[in-house]
């Protein structure tokens, strides 16, 4: 009966006195893609236009940031370039790099409101798909609309209007999504 | 605490001198359908620790008992125990009957077994084990719903966590053979790890007022209890295989029983399902697939004076989530509410796909009790607990095969418990508890932590009182205090820790500044008081009634003060709060009782008040860069709970019998003025059997099972715009489906197979209509339909 008490207290001091713990690491989360920066440079000449989206906390309360630099100029054809960063590293780290070495396995979208412009692809993936971090922008004639520009880890490029661009039926994940306001002059 | 010993051992004082206690009992047990002797029976005069075992000659003698009326409990292995009230007013000689049923070693009616109730005052439901063999492919939340005003909260079919009373997750305490689980119960997808098969009943008792096992069991206790072992040299187990076509399922479970005469016992059971994709009546819900393999041991020695036991268990379950319930942000929530149909239908498969959960539990304990003459019994118990708990998402490339949450639980519990029941009408119980806890959340998932390591120390005291003032009153009073302490180590945004005011709040809780993130140590100590005053009143030999009144105090859980971030796969921002309080919970309950040879009445009506109620609910959306997430968060109000559940069970002839089960609860948020989120609807099961002995024990029963529409529900509903489309939509999250009504059917036969075994078949057909609904109370309602038709069969043989 003794030896049961003194196994019992001997149990319960153990579990008082708890090895102090070590600081826990650090999860950073991987490929955190802060901005995104859409350079539309006019074919034949004229301004540049930048869109950029930018959330430095990542998953965190703060909002995103979305900034166009200037109006679109109407029935115009612009080179498009696209790129992805994590601004939270110095140096930004580009991950439109990883994107491209990883070309079949995403696609950019660029969808528009009001008829204001189209996008077609001019980049493509070992597939013979379309990556679009590389495009063509035609405006339209004048008018205000939305451009959301989407970035789809793993979409179904084989799937309908997929490779045109459509993203109806792409599926995968979404990385990045951003909507911006454009105006055309 | 001495004070209140010294009181009551000088108010027994008196007892002892108004009493003579020097009469002896001599008797003689005997069959009662052949007058032959009975050996080895066990008399106890209730409510004391004074007992005798026959001996060859069926003789037995008891000294020293007091006069006065006193009951004799007589139990002996194949008998149904008998009770006889005696009166004693000089030495007492007789001749007692026992009614012996051999070789059967069928259950005993609970009727018959020395069923101890552990609150008077409180309503106690017991599932036998007949009852839990139907459940032995399911598990213990659908067993559980047997019992009127226990209903369940789903992540699909295969996650299923108890509701007693509207009240789930950390307000309900389950105790697994004497061990309280510990395994991460906080989370809406995390179902108890538990194997019915290794259970030989189970019980719930309502309310808080069980303080033996907490006082924070705001909703109720749920208590699995082994095999009770019999001191009788004998082997006999049993294999239940079943099969069932909705997952197209099959299931095994086999356990075995050696007990010896001497005392030592040993009981092992093994269990292992399989179910593929699940069916609605419209179309496979892909990925509902899930496996779970368990075994438990359980030894022992075991007499009326001493006795030991070991427990090994250990649960393996891997479960699918369903596929389409997978989004990627506000606009694939958008999607699914629209569509009719999950946006995600494969054909049926047995393989389990991310999202998935990968959860083992082990427990092992030791236990040891002594009974000290004349004064009760000690018993003292360590146990230990390790839940390793694996949650994958669809994640892409090189991720796809790691864990998003990886958390591994380790407890220590260590109790000890003091039963005086050796004074007359008076049993005392009280007993310490200590328990550390810890928990650590992997970081080489990639992943943020959705809750944190943490380290957890618990202490804990308790005394409960009973007391039988006359034959028809019966008192029961309780207090417990328990003592919790947390020291977490977390890491916040350090943009979410401004965003929710904590710089101003606690800037003290900052112990490394990384940039982005801060790495803080809260501590935070939390006292709960729990109180239990109850009365029971025999108002016949049918009737009683039982009231009762009981204070509990539950501290907030991880989850609810730490969940910080994107839980992938419930794709929503889920966020606790540092500035919650315990919940005070006071509950009233009064239940009616009738019992006589055709007919069994338990009516639960209660009111609960609970202050600073701990809830979580929507709260828009919140915009990353991926796009826009539900944001759910964590918040304190008043609530107020009023219910009743009723069951009736009535036996119209020998072969026709009828059950009610019915509940309902009015749930109120006080301080807000508006219902409060995901309480269970008004419903309705009745059930209709006919039994036919000389059919091989036929038994068939229909029952019609209605459950209503939500009417009562907050309106967390919010307007969204969806950059796809350009279009600003009303995301409509809280408007419950509509009330359904299914119609289910259970068959039963038993036939005997050679000298010494049975076996038993059950057809039973779930949803007879292959009717279409959605449950209120499962999270995947949003994405699919529930199940279609079920055909099951089981078979039993014991052995």
């Amino acid at each position: 009966m003794k030896k049961y008490i003194f196994l019992f207290s001997y149990l319960v001091i153990m579990s008082l006195t708890s090895c102090s713990s070590e600081d826990p690491e650090i999860v950073n989360e991987e490929e955190l893609i802060t901005t995104l920066r859409v350079t539309l440079t006019p074919q034949g000449g004229g301004t540049t236009v930048t869109l950029q989206l930018q959330d430095l906390d990542g998953n965190g309360p703060n909002a995103p940031v979305t900034n166009v630099s200037g109006p679109l100029q109407a029935n115009k054809t612009y080179t498009g370039v696209t790129q992805v960063l994590n601004e939270t590293e110095s140096p930004a780290e580009n991950i439109t790099l990883e994107v491209k070495e990883e070309g079949y396995e995403h696609q950019f979208f660029y969808t528009f409101s009001n008829s204001i412009a189209t996008a077609t692809y001019t980049d493509q993936d070992k597939n013979g798909r379309p990556i679009g971090i590389t495009f063509n922008l035609t405006t339209t004639t004048a008018g205000i609309g939305n451009l959301t520009v989407t970035l789809r880890h793993e979409p179904n490029k084989a799937a309908s209007g997929v490779s045109a661009g459509i993203i109806t039926n792409a599926g995968g994940e979404t990385d990045v999504e951003a909507t911006f306001n454009l105006t055309v002059n | 605490m001495k004070k209140i010993l010294v009181v009551f051992f000088c108010m027994n004082v008196f007892w002892i001198f108004s009493q003579k206690c020097t009469y002896n009992i001599q008797g003689t047990i005997v069959d009662f359908h052949d007058g032959s002797i009975i050996d080895d029976a066990t008399i106890l005069i209730k409510n004391t620790n004074k007992f005798a075992v026959s001996d060859s000659e069926g003789n037995f003698t008891i000294s020293n008992v007091c006069n006065g009326k006193i009951t004799l409990v007589i139990s002996h292995i194949g008998c149904k125990t008998s009770e006889k009230t005696i009166k004693i007013d000089g030495n007492y000689t007789g001749k007692f009957l026992l009614e012996h049923h051999s070789e059967e070693l069928e259950e005993v009616t609970l009727k018959g077994k020395i069923v101890v109730k552990k609150v008077a005052s409180l309503s106690e439901t017991v599932l036998s084990k007949k009852m839990l063999e139907n459940y032995s492919a399911a598990s213990l939340g659908d067993a559980l719903k047997e019992i009127a005003g226990v209903s369940s909260i789903n992540t699909g079919n295969a996650i299923v966590k108890p509701m007693i009373n509207g009240m789930h997750s950390s307000r309900i305490i389950v105790m697994n053979n004497g061990v309280r689980l510990q395994d991460q119960e906080w989370g809406i997808e995390h179902a108890p790890n538990i194997d019915l098969n290794s259970s030989e009943s189970v019980s719930v008792i309502k309310g808080a007022g069980a303080l033996a096992f907490g006082s924070d069991a705001i909703g109720g206790v749920v208590l699995l209890n082994p095999k009770n072992p019999i001191r009788k040299d004998s082997l006999f187990g049993s294999t239940i295989a079943g099969f069932q076509t909705n997952g197209k399922a099959y299931n095994i479970a086999s356990s075995l029983h050696k007990t010896y005469k001497n005392g030592y016992f040993l009981d092992a059971n093994a269990t292992h399902k399989r179910f593929g994709d699940f069916r609605a009546p419209d179309y496979f819900l892909t990925n509902t697939g899930s496996k779970s393999t368990a075994f438990s041991l359980n030894v022992g020695y075991k007499t009326f004076e001493t006795g030991w036991n070991l427990f090994v268990s250990s649960i393996a379950n891997e479960i699918g989530i369903l596929g389409a319930s997978h989004i990627g942000g506000i606009q694939d929530l958008v999607n699914a509410l629209n569509s009719q149909q999950p946006l995600i239908q494969n054909d049926f498969s047995y393989r389990i796909d991310n999202p998935k959960q990968d959860v083992t539990h082990f427990i092992a304990k030791a236990s040891y009790f002594k009974r000290f003459q004349n004064v009760g019994k000690l018993t003292l118990q360590y146990d230990f607990q390790e839940n390793q708990r694996f949650e994958y998402d669809r994640r892409i490339g090189d991720n796809r095969f790691i864990p998003a949450v990886d958390l591994n639980l380790q407890t220590h519990t260590a109790t000890a418990d003091f039963l005086f029941d050796a004074k007359n009408s008076w049993t005392f119980q009280s007993g310490t508890l200590f328990r550390f806890q810890e928990n650590v959340a992997n970081p080489a998932t990639g992943v943020r932590r959705l809750i944190p390591d943490y380290q957890k120390t618990d202490a804990g005291i308790y005394t409960t009182i009973k007391h039988e003032f006359s034959e028809n009153w019966l008192f029961d009073t309780g207090f417990r205090y328990d003592f919790n302490f947390y020291g977490v180590k977390k890491f916040y945004q350090t943009s979410r820790w401004s965003v929710l005011g904590y710089d101003v709040l606690f800037p003290e809780l900052v112990i490394q500044d990384l940039g982005t993130q801060l790495l803080t140590n809260p501590e935070l100590s939390f006292h709960n008081f729990a109180m239990s005053l109850g009365a029971k009143r025999t108002l016949s030999e049918e009737n009683s009634l039982l009231l009762n009144y009981t204070m509990a105090t539950r501290p907030p859980n991880i989850a609810e003060l730490f969940s910080d971030g994107l839980h992938h796969s419930a794709a929503r921002i889920e966020l606790g709060s540092l500035t919650l309080n315990s919940e005070k919970s006071n509950r009233f309950s009064l239940s009616f009782l009738k019992e006589n040879s055709s007919s069994k009445w338990q009516i639960d009506t209660y009111i609960n008040t609970i202050q600073d109620y701990i809830f979580i609910a929507p709260n828009g959306t919140e915009q990353t860069i991926r796009g826009a997430f539900p944001k759910w968060e964590y918040r304190q109000t008043d609530a107020l709970l009023v219910g009743f559940d009723i069951n009736i069970q009535k036996e119209f002839s020998e072969n026709w019998g009828y059950s009610l089960n019915t509940s309902y609860i009015y749930a109120q948020d006080t301080e807000n003025k508006m219902p409060i989120i995901d309480m269970p609807p008004f419903q309705m099961k009745n059930s209709i059997s006919y039994n036919n002995n000389d059919w091989h024990g036929f038994s068939s029963t229909l029952i019609s099972e209605f459950i209503g529409r939500q009417n009562r529900f907050p309106d967390f509903n919010f307007n969204q715009f969806i950059a796809e489309t350009n279009t600003t939509v009303l995301v409509d999250i809280s408007t419950p489906p509509n009330a359904y009504h299914l119609f289910h059917i259970n068959n039963t036969m038993n036939f005997d197979l050679g000298k010494h075994s049975k076996i038993q078949v059950s057809l039973n057909i779930n949803n007879l209509l292959n009717t279409s609904y959605r449950n209120y109370l499962n999270r995947l309602r949003f994405f699919a339909d529930d199940l279609g038709r079920n055909f099951q069969l089981q078979i039993k043989i014991n052995y």
